[in-house]
């Protein structure tokens, strides 16, 4: 008996270990993170991160569709590889960088490139400087509704299933909608049908285009002198 | 390959006791697998059907890896709905079913009790699947928690939950009536496993609805959760069962009771804290990935300890994995568990983890403990079991044969596709003048590899679910002697 005693003992102990360093103890010190906030004579002037509700729906897609299995969204620094060199982002993300996500897609593959900071115009995943081979293009709204229709006809050895389903393919009826595609080749629609996104696709890339985890933090060396001095 | 010894091995036991001894113990044991029969049965073939569709969504997950058009118009479909059911499917469904079946039927041998009211264990796995079918269903139709590891929502879990505490309550009951002290090494192992599993689980899905879990301490909470299952709940029934079937397929006591002891004392206290290991190198306090690191090394003491143990107990007997298929299975297993273990704490080492991360070499990893060390163990158990539930031996060594080198070089192929691809992209990865693209592009030979791996498993589980068809329907060799690729005693290549 003495024996099942220790045994269990054991067993309890060893998981309300495992428990409190795992779970408990970092949601106590995490669990309060707040925004960082810049006050200049009493008056906020600067607050990260925000809370922005306004992109929900097309985060929801992003976890519905699982983009996140093929495209993290954490950089790392230096140290940990070659995330910065490669132009996903300015500085390591942080804990204080996912406090309004209640599920962060944080990733854990990549099999595309990392996406925390798609929104953000110095965002690239081409090489430059020494390296480079081409001019990157633009990522706006209308680049990353042709990349998700037909990947490769934006970049040709992409390895990204074609989102087909979340776009329309509609007779033209007077004119061209705006939001129709400007596709060619193979992938274009036959003459007098236009493709144009669902809503679906117009949410999403609405979220991608949110992506920008490069806000200066405090707790980020090197990140930003000017907010790291207050 | 002919190094097997040739002096026949006696394998019968010596019989110390008294004729009438033998017998009592005999009818014993036949009056527990009697009881047992019903559910575990049970437990072994929706497990299998799981393993079917598994093997199906695996396939077109991994087919979908070098021609990213295959089936993509449907949604369903796509890749990202793909793969976490076939993820929910392995271990949720062919692993953890398979794992519950043998768990209680060794709890029933081993504590010498019988098992009253099996419907409740039935009922528990009918809810467990009910659960799984939903959630899976959920995951396909997009409706996914969206964290990774626990996509099954909500309610689908609570099911799950349900079911699993009725299996997991009876298996208590059988260790709290137990008539055989003191507990061997498999029940501690057992025991630990379905303790952990149902808090573990019930703990982390319950984070994905509190308000006050946000943030990266919701992923921290899940890649807990995932290792829990993988390294402390699945590994322990993986265990549990190679301590079991080595003694006694070759008939003779463990080596060493303190080996096992401090195997898994070590086990037990360091399994539970290497969970962030998976977000190494992430946007974590430091302090939380060097002490998974730290504990994923102590870690070594346990891998020493278990795996010397078992195959000291092996130590002259290795002719045996040419003669009994449980022991080809376990003995595979075995060495898979400490090949997974030692690649598992050198890849969680920063300097490794920097370049691995990210790339298919952890995938690698997972299919080395939950395919080639935990699936294997399983199949080797079934082949044990099978025969004492239903009372005829399997029909065909052939057969058997055909599953363990399709399986055995499938998982190889698979393992060794995703390994060496992951190191590849990894080490590109490295140079920043690499550009991401071409590096993906460069990848897709290995999955091809991965693609063909799947292909001999698909081929190996339609063998191994038709034999055990054949043996539901009593169709077999007459009962007594265990069917052997080779009679004990006769050389066989």
């Amino acid at each position: 008996m003495n024996r099942s005693l220790h045994l269990f003992a054991g067993i309890i102990g060893s998981f309300a270990l495992s428990c409190y360093a795992l779970v408990l103890l970092p949601q106590q010190q995490l669990g309060g993170l707040q925004p960082q906030i810049a006050e200049d004579e009493g008056k906020i002037v600067d607050i990260y991160p925000v809370k922005n509700v306004s992109h929900e729906e097309g985060r929801a897609i992003y976890q519905s569709e699982g983009c996140f299995y093929c495209h993290s969204q954490q950089v790392r620094d230096e140290q940990n590889g070659t995330d910065l060199a490669r132009g996903w982002g300015v500085r390591r993300t942080v804990a204080r960088d996912y406090i309004f996500e209640k599920t962060p897609v944080l990733g854990s593959m990549r099999i595309g490139p990392d996406l925390a900071n798609v929104g953000s115009p110095k965002w690239r995943n081409e090489n430059e400087g020494e390296y480079a081979t081409y001019k990157p293009k633009k990522r706006d709204a209308s680049w990353h509704l042709l990349h998700l229709y037909a990947p490769r006809t934006v970049i040709k050895s992409s390895n990204m299933p074609p989102y087909r389903y979340l776009f329309e393919t509609k007779k033209i009826s007077g004119q061209r909608s705006v939001d129709a595609l400007d596709l060619t080749g193979p992938d274009a629609p036959e003459p007098g049908y236009e493709v144009v996104p669902k809503p679906e696709a117009t949410k999403l890339v609405a979220y991608l285009l949110s992506l920008d985890k490069s806000h200066p933090l405090k707790e980020v060396k090197g990140s930003a002198p000017e907010v790291a001095a207050k | 390959m002919t190094a097997a010894a040739l002096a026949p091995t006696p394998t019968t036991a010596p019989a110390p006791a008294a004729p009438s001894a033998v017998q009592v113990q005999a009818a014993e044991r036949a009056a527990i697998d009697a009881s047992a029969s019903g559910p575990v049965l049970f437990f072994f073939g929706s497990a299998i059907l799981w393993l079917l569709l598994a093997t199906v969504l695996g396939f077109i997950s991994s087919v979908q890896l070098h021609s990213p058009g295959f089936l993509a118009d449907c949604p369903i479909f796509t890749y990202g709905r793909i793969l976490p059911a076939y993820n929910n499917a392995l271990a949720y469904g062919w692993a953890t079913l398979s794992g519950m079946g043998v768990a209680i039927w060794l709890l029933a041998r081993l504590c010498r009790v019988q098992i009253k009211i099996p419907a409740v264990l039935v009922t528990g796995a009918i809810f467990w699947q009910a659960g799984l079918t939903l959630g899976i269903g959920q995951i396909l139709a997009g409706k996914t928690t969206g964290v990774e590891g626990l996509e099954i929502p909500g309610s689908a879990a609570v099911l799950m939950l349900v079911g699993y505490m009725l299996v997991g309550l009876w298996g208590a009951l059988l260790f709290g009536y137990r008539r055989q002290a003191p507990a061997y090494i498999s029940v501690w192992y057992v025991v630990a496993a379905l303790f952990w599993f149902p808090w573990t689980f019930g703990l982390a899905h319950l984070s994905i609805q509190l308000p006050g879990v946000t943030g990266v301490v919701q992923s921290l909470v899940a890649a807990w959760a995932t290792q829990n299952f993988l390294h402390v709940f699945i590994t322990a029934i993986g265990l549990a069962t190679a301590y079991y079937l080595i003694p006694k397929v070759i008939n003779r006591p463990v080596h060493s009771y303190h080996l096992a002891s401090t195997g898994f004392w070590a086990f037990i206290l360091f399994s539970g804290l290497t969970g962030a290991v998976r977000l190494s190198g992430g946007p974590l306090p430091v302090w939380l990935v060097t002490l998974s690191i730290a504990a994923t090394i102590l870690l070594i003491v346990q891998i020493a300890t278990v795996s010397a143990n078992l195959l000291l107990t092996m130590d002259g007997q290795y002719h045996m994995v040419y003669h009994s298929p449980t022991i080809r299975f376990t003995v595979f297993g075995v060495l898979s568990f400490t090949i997974a273990s030692v690649v598992g704490v050198l890849a969680s080492l920063r300097s490794f983890d920097r370049l691995l991360h990210f790339t298919f070499f952890q995938s690698a990893q997972t299919h080395l403990l939950l395919y080639a060390f935990f699936s294997m163990v399983m199949f080797g158990a079934i082949y044990y079991i099978l025969p004492r539930l239903v009372g005829c031996e399997w029909l065909s060594s052939t057969m058997i044969r055909w599953h363990f080198l399709a399986v055995a070089y499938g998982a190889g192929t698979l393992i060794v596709s995703l390994a060496v691809g992951g190191i590849a992209s990894g080490a590109a990865l490295a140079d920043p003048g690499m550009i991401f693209s071409q590096v993906i592009e460069d990848g897709v030979r290995y999955h091809i590899g991965a693609t063909l791996g799947w292909v001999m498993l698909a081929l190996g589980h339609v063998i191994f679910a038709f034999h055990f068809l054949l043996m539901l329907f009593r169709i077999g060799q007459p009962g007594g002697e265990p069917t052997l690729f080779a009679p004990i005693g006769e050389e066989k290549h």
